[in-house]
C-alpha cells in the first residue's frame, strides 16, 4: 500500500485553495446581488407581492360665486366578492342578487368565479352599500367611492361639462380644472402570497388620498337660470333651432351666465335628450323608418350615436363660429374713430346700396336712408355707410385694428375647444372682401369673441380675457389658487371708448336697438341680423348685443337666435330678450354690489 | 471522554471539530427545512411539519449510520469497490425497469421498499472505486492509459447517470469527483490543466455560439435554460422563472435579512423552495451574513477534510476524503452558483440542507467514512 506522499499533499491543499477562490467568487457575487442590486430586486419583488388598491380622492366641488354648489359628489358604493374568503357561497349569492337586484345567475358567475376579488356592481347607492353591510358576510367587500352629482341638471350643462367612469373630467369647466378638481389618489398595498390571500400579519401600507380643491366661478346661478329661462322661451317662440346667451363683465372679463339651449342632463349625459332629438333627429334614418324616428334615438348606429352626442354637448358660444353681422359695425366704428377717419358728425348719403368694384351691395333698407350723420347711420346700422368707413381706413389700416383689437386670436377663456377665427388672409383682402367685412360679413368668429372684443372696446379699452375661473378653495376652506387673467391694456384709447359707448347709447336710446331699452337705465348696444350660410335659404341669424349702464358699463349681454320662423330682425326679437334680462338682473346686481360692497 | 480515550494503547485522533460542523449543518438544515416548506406542506398536504418529519427521520438515520460507519475501520469497504462500482450501474439501468419511479417528470428514482436515488450511491460507490482503483495501481497511475482508464471508468457511469436518469448535474458531480481524485493521485499538472482550459472553452464557445442563434426554435430544453441564464428577465414566465424568483428572494434579502421565518418568496413564489433554491431562502430571511456564514461553515467543513485527507495513515483514506471533499464542494458550488444565476440553471441540492431523504443519508455515511479515516490518525502525526 503506498503512503500518501508529499505531491499529494500539496495537491490537496490546491483542491482546497480552488474551492476557496471559487467561494470567494460567489461571495463576491452575493455581495453584488444583495447590497447593489437589492434595491432593484426587492422592488420587483415587492411589485410581485403587493396587492394595490386605489383609494379614490374626493373630487373638488364646483362653486358660483354665491357659494351655490354647481357639481357634487355623492357617496356611493362599489360591491366586490373575494372568491377565497367567502365561506357560505348561498347565502351571498341570495343576499347580493337581492338587494343589487340583479339575477342570480349573474351574482353567482361573480361568486363562482375563482379570482383574487371580483366586482360584482359599482355606484351602488349607499343605503344599499350599508344594508349589505349590515349582512357582515364573509369575503363580500363593500368600498365607498364617489360620483358626480350635479344638482342643477341641464342648468350650465354646456359649461360645467360632466366626468367619466374614473371620475375624470370630460368636457368644460370639469375637464378644463382637472388638475385642481381630481386630487390625488391613495393607495393601499397589501402584502399577499402566491395564491392572493392576503397576509394579514405583513400589515398593509396605506397612502391617504388628497382631495381635490374646490372650483369657484363667476357664473350666478340666479342669472344662469333667469338666462336660461328666456332662451327656452325665445326658441319656443320662434321655433329656433337654439338660443345662446351671454353674459359677463366688460371690465374683468367674468362670465355671469353662458348660455346655450338645448343644453342636456349633466347627470345623464349619454342620453340624447328628446329636445335635441326633436331638432337633430339624422335624415337617413328618418327616410330608412318610414318617418317613425323614435324620440329615444335607439335605433342608430354607435357612431351616429356618438356623432349626436358630440353635437349635443357642443357649446356654441365658443366652438362654433358664425357671421356677427352688423354687431361687427361696432368694431369698424372703432377702428375709424381711432383713426380719425370719420367724426360723429361726418355727413353720409345712402341711395339704399353701393357699389364696391363692380358688385352692388344693398342696404338694409331698400329705398335708402338719404342723408344722415355718421351717427345716425350707426342708430340706422347703414351698410354703405360703414363700407365707405372702411374704405377710408383701407385694407391695411382696417387689418391692423382687427389684429391690434385681439379678434385674430382666441381669447383664452377657461373652456377647451374654443374655435378660431376664420378671416381672410391679409394679401387676399380686396375692396369687395374690406367692404364686406366692414359690416360684420365674410368672416366668422365665436359668439365670445365678439362678446371679449366689443367688452373690450367699450371699458376704456383694455382687451380682457373672459372666464369663469376665480379661485381654488382646498377642504379646510384656505384658498390655494387666485387666478390671474391676462389685460392687454389700451387696444383703444380711452376717449374713442367714451365716444363708442355714447354712440351706441344712441342706437338703443333712438336707433334700431329701442327693443332693448330698460326704462330708469342707460343701455348701450347694437343689433344684427346675418343670413346663414349658404346664401338665399331663408335662414338667418338673429342678435343683440347691449350693455348697461352705457355710460359705465358693468353688465354686456349677447343674445344670439339661429334660425328663428317668421320675423327675424335682431332688433325686433333679440334685443327684446336682453331688455327682459337687463329689466331683472340689473337690479339684481345693485343689490348684489351692495351686498358685497 | 479523554478518559476513554486514555485506556486506548496510542492516542488516536477524533475530530470533534468536523463532528460539531455536521450536527450544525444537519440541526441548520432542518430549521430552513421547516421554515422554507411549512407553508406548502400546510397548504398542499395538510400537515406544516410534513417535510420536517421526513427529513429529521432520515437524518436521524443518517447519523446512526454515521457513527457506525465511523467505528468500522475504512479498509473493511475496500473488498467491496468493485462490488459497488458494478452495483450502481445496475441500479441506474434499473431505473428503466418497472422498479423506477418517475417524480416531475423524470425518472431518477428505484423503488426498493424505500425510493432511492441510484445517482447518489453511484456517487458514494464511485468515491470508494476510485480510490481502490488508484492504489491497486500503484506508481502506474502516472502513465497515460491509466489516466485513460480511470477517466472511463467514471465516464461510463456519467454517461449512464446522464442519458438513461436524465440527471446532468449529478453526473457532472460525479466526474468532478473523479477528476479531482485523479488530480490527487498524479503528480502531474499539464493534463489536468490541458482538460480544464479545453472544457471552460468548450463551454464559452457553446454559450457564445447559443446566445448568438437568432431563434429559439429547435432548440432543447438545455440551450434555451442557457438563454434563460444570460438574461432570465427575458424568459420571466417560462425557463428563467425559478431563476428570477431566486433573486427576487436573494436581493430582497438585503445586507441583514428579512428575520427567520419571514421570506414570501417561499410562500408559493419560488419553486423547490426546499429542495434545490432553499439557499435563496436561507439569503432572504438571514440576509448576506446569514448566506456568508452558510458559505464559512462549508469552508470549515471542506478545510477539515483537507487537514485530515493530508494526515490520513495511507493513500486510499487519503483518496476517500478526497472524494468525499470533491463531492461536498462541487455540490456546494455548484448549489450557489446556480441559486446566485452564475451558472445556467440545473437542479443540484444543497449537501445537509436541501430537503431529500436519501441524499442526507448517503452524505452522513460518506461523513462516517471520513470520520473513520480521521480515527486512525496518530496524534503525534498531526
Amino acid at each position: 500500500m503506498e503512503t500518501s506522499k508529499t505531491f499529494h499533499r500539496k495537491k490537496i491543499v490546491i483542491v482546497f485553495l480552488i474551492c476557496i477562490l471559487l467561494f470567494l467568487g460567489l461571495s463576491g457575487r452575493m455581495v453584488y446581488l444583495m447590497v447593489f442590486r437589492s434595491e432593484h430586486y426587492s422592488a420587483l419583488a415587492e411589485d410581485l407581492h403587493q396587492r394595490e388598491r386605489k383609494i379614490k380622492a374626493k373630487r373638488g366641488r364646483i362653486l358660483d360665486v354665491n357659494g351655490t354648489i354647481l357639481a357634487d359628489n355623492r357617496t356611493v358604493c362599489t360591491i366586490s366578492v373575494i372568491h377565497s374568503q367567502i365561506t357560505d357561497p348561498e347565502k351571498v349569492i341570495a343576499v347580493l342578487s337581492e338587494e343589487l337586484g340583479l339575477s342570480e345567475e349573474t351574482v353567482r358567475k361573480r361568486v363562482e368565479k375563482v379570482s383574487s376579488i371580483e366586482k360584482v356592481k359599482s355606484n351602488v347607492d349607499k343605503e344599499v352599500g350599508d344594508a349589505i353591510r349590515a349582512y357582515k358576510l364573509d369575503g363580500v367587500k363593500v368600498d365607498e367611492d364617489y360620483k358626480r352629482y350635479y344638482p342643477y341638471d341641464e342648468l350650465a350643462s354646456k359649461v360645467l361639462g360632466f366626468t367619466g367612469a374614473d371620475n375624470q373630467g370630460i368636457l368644460a369647466l370639469e375637464s378644463y380644472y382637472e388638475e385642481y378638481l381630481q386630487g390625488e389618489a391613495g393607495t393601499i398595498l397589501e402584502m399577499t402570497d402566491a395564491r392572493g390571500v392576503e397576509l394579514t400579519e405583513a400589515g398593509e401600507e396605506r397612502v391617504e388620498p388628497v382631495n381635490g380643491d374646490d372650483l369657484y366661478i363667476s357664473m350666478d346661478v340666479n342669472i344662469q337660470q333667469y338666462a336660461t329661462q328666456l332662451a327656452n322661451q325665445v326658441m319656443k317662440a320662434k321655433e329656433a333651432q337654439s338660443v345662446s346667451i351671454l353674459v359677463m363683465r366688460p371690465d374683468n372679463g367674468e362670465i355671469l351666465a353662458m348660455v346655450d339651449v338645448p343644453e342636456y342632463n349633466l347627470n345623464d349625459p349619454f342620453t340624447l335628450s328628446d329636445a335635441f332629438l326633436e331638432l337633430n333627429t339624422p335624415e337617413t334614418t328618418e327616410e330608412e323608418t318610414d318617418g317613425e324616428v323614435s324620440a329615444s334615438g335607439d335605433g342608430l348606429t354607435e357612431q351616429e350615436k356618438q356623432d349626436l352626442l358630440n353635437r349635443m354637448w357642443r357649446n356654441a358660444c365658443i366652438n362654433d363660429t358664425y357671421e356677427p353681422g352688423s354687431a361687427f359695425k361696432i368694431i369698424t366704428a372703432s377702428a375709424a374713430l381711432e383713426e380719425g377717419v370719420v367724426t360723429e358728425e361726418d355727413t353720409f348719403s345712402c341711395p339704399g346700396f353701393i357699389v364696391v368694384d363692380d358688385r352692388k351691395i344693398r342696404c338694409a333698407k331698400v329705398g335708402g336712408h338719404g342723408a344722415e350723420t355718421f351717427v345716425q347711420g350707426t342708430m340706422n346700422s347703414c351698410n354703405p355707410v360703414f363700407v365707405t368707413v372702411g374704405q377710408r381706413l383701407g385694407v391695411d389700416r382696417y387689418y391692423h385694428y382687427f389684429e391690434q383689437f385681439g379678434l385674430k386670436q382666441k381669447t383664452g377663456i377657461d373652456l377647451p375647444g374654443e374655435a378660431a377665427t376664420i378671416m381672410h388672409k391679409k394679401e387676399d383682402m380686396g375692396p369687395v372682401e374690406l367692404a364686406t367685412v366692414s359690416f360684420g360679413q365674410s368672416f366668422q368668429i365665436t359668439p365670445i369673441q365678439l362678446a371679449a372684443t366689443v367688452s373690450s372696446l367699450i371699458n376704456g379699452g383694455d382687451r380682457i380675457t373672459p372666464h369663469f375661473g376665480v379661485k381654488t378653495v382646498n377642504e379646510a376652506g384656505e384658498v390655494t389658487n387666485t387666478f390671474e387673467w391676462e389685460v392687454q391694456e389700451n387696444i383703444l384709447s380711452e376717449s374713442t371708448s367714451e365716444r363708442l359707448r355714447a354712440i351706441l347709447f344712441q342706437v338703443v336710446e333712438n336707433g334700431g336697438g329701442k327693443n332693448g331699452k330698460v326704462e330708469g337705465y342707460h343701455i348701450g348696444g347694437k343689433t344684427a341680423t346675418s343670413e346663414t350660410l349658404p346664401r338665399g335659404t331663408g335662414k338667418y341669424i338673429s342678435s343683440f348685443l347691449g350693455f348697461a349702464p352705457a355710460e359705465d358699463p358693468k353688465v354686456l349681454a349677447l343674445c344670439i337666435i339661429r334660425v328663428p320662423q317668421g320675423t327675424y330682425y335682431g332688433g325686433l326679437i333679440a334685443a327684446p330678450v336682453v331688455r327682459q334680462l337687463f329689466e331683472n338682473i340689473l337690479p339684481y346686481l345693485e343689490k348684489r354690489e351692495y351686498n358685497q360692497g | 471522554m479523554a478518559g476513554r480515550r486514555g485506556k486506548n494503547k496510542n492516542e488516536y485522533y477524533f475530530d470533534y471539530t468536523l463532528l460539531f460542523i455536521i450536527l450544525f449543518l444537519v440541526a441548520f438544515g432542518l430549521v430552513m427545512i421547516y421554515s422554507a416548506s411549512s407553508y406548502s406542506a400546510e397548504t398542499e398536504i395538510g400537515n406544516a411539519m410534513y417535510f420536517l418529519l421526513h427529513q429529521g427521520g432520515a437524518a436521524a438515520l443518517g447519523l446512526v449510520a454515521m457513527f457506525i460507519v465511523s467505528k468500522i475501520p475504512y479498509h473493511f469497504w475496500e473488498r467491496f469497490a468493485v462490488l459497488g462500482y458494478v452495483v450502481s450501474i445496475v441500479m441506474i439501468v434499473l431505473v428503466l425497469s418497472p422498479l423506477g419511479i418517475e417524480r416531475n417528470g423524470a425518472r431518477r428514482w428505484l423503488n426498493l421498499g424505500v425510493s432511492v436515488q441510484p445517482a447518489e450511491i453511484a456517487k458514494l460507490a464511485m468515491i470508494l472505486f476510485l480510490a481502490s482503483m488508484i492504489c491497486k495501481m500503484g506508481r502506474s497511475v502516472r502513465s497515460t492509459k491509466a489516466f485513460f482508464m480511470i477517466l472511463g471508468a467514471a465516464g461510463l457511469v456519467c454517461v449512464l447517470v446522464w442519458q438513461i436518469t436524465d440527471n446532468m448535474s449529478s453526473a457532472i458531480i460525479i466526474f468532478g469527483i473523479a477528476f479531482l481524485m485523479l488530480f490527487v493521485a498524479s503528480p502531474d499538472y499539464k493534463r489536468f490543466v490541458l482538460i480544464g482550459a479545453a472544457g471552460v472553452s468548450l463551454a464559452a464557445l457553446l454559450v457564445f455560439l447559443i446566445s448568438k442563434a437568432s431563434t429559439t426554435e429547435g432548440m432543447n430544453f438545455r440551450s434555451v435554460r442557457i438563454l434563460a441564464w444570460l438574461n432570465p428577465e427575458l424568459y420571466a414566465s417560462g425557463t428563467g422563472f425559478q431563476t428570477l424568483q431566486a433573486l427576487y428572494a436573494i436581493g430582497s434579502g438585503g445586507i441583514f435579512g428579512k428575520g427567520l421565518g419571514q421570506s414570501i418568496q417561499k410562500l408559493g413564489y419560488l419553486p423547490e423552495e426546499q429542495n434545490d433554491m432553499i439557499f435563496a431562502v436561507i439569503c432572504e430571511e438571514l440576509g448576506l451574513f446569514g448566506a456568508i456564514a452558510v458559505i464559512l461553515i462549508f469552508v470549515l467543513m471542506i478545510w477539515r477534510f483537507m487537514v485530515i485527507a493530508n494526515n490520513a495513515p495511507d493513500l486510499f483514506g487519503a483518496l476517500l476524503v478526497v472524494g468525499v471533499m470533491g463531492h461536498i464542494a462541487i455540490q456546494v458550488i455548484l448549489n450557489i452558483a446556480v441559486v446566485t444565476n452564475t451558472i445556467p440553471n440545473t437542479g443540484i441540492s444543497l449537501p445537509f440542507i436541501s430537503y431529500g431523504g436519501s441524499s442526507v443519508m448517503f452524505l452522513l455515511i460518506e461523513m462516517g467514512l471520513v470520520m473513520s479515516v480521521a480515527r486512525k490518525i496518530r496524534l503525534k502525526d498531526v
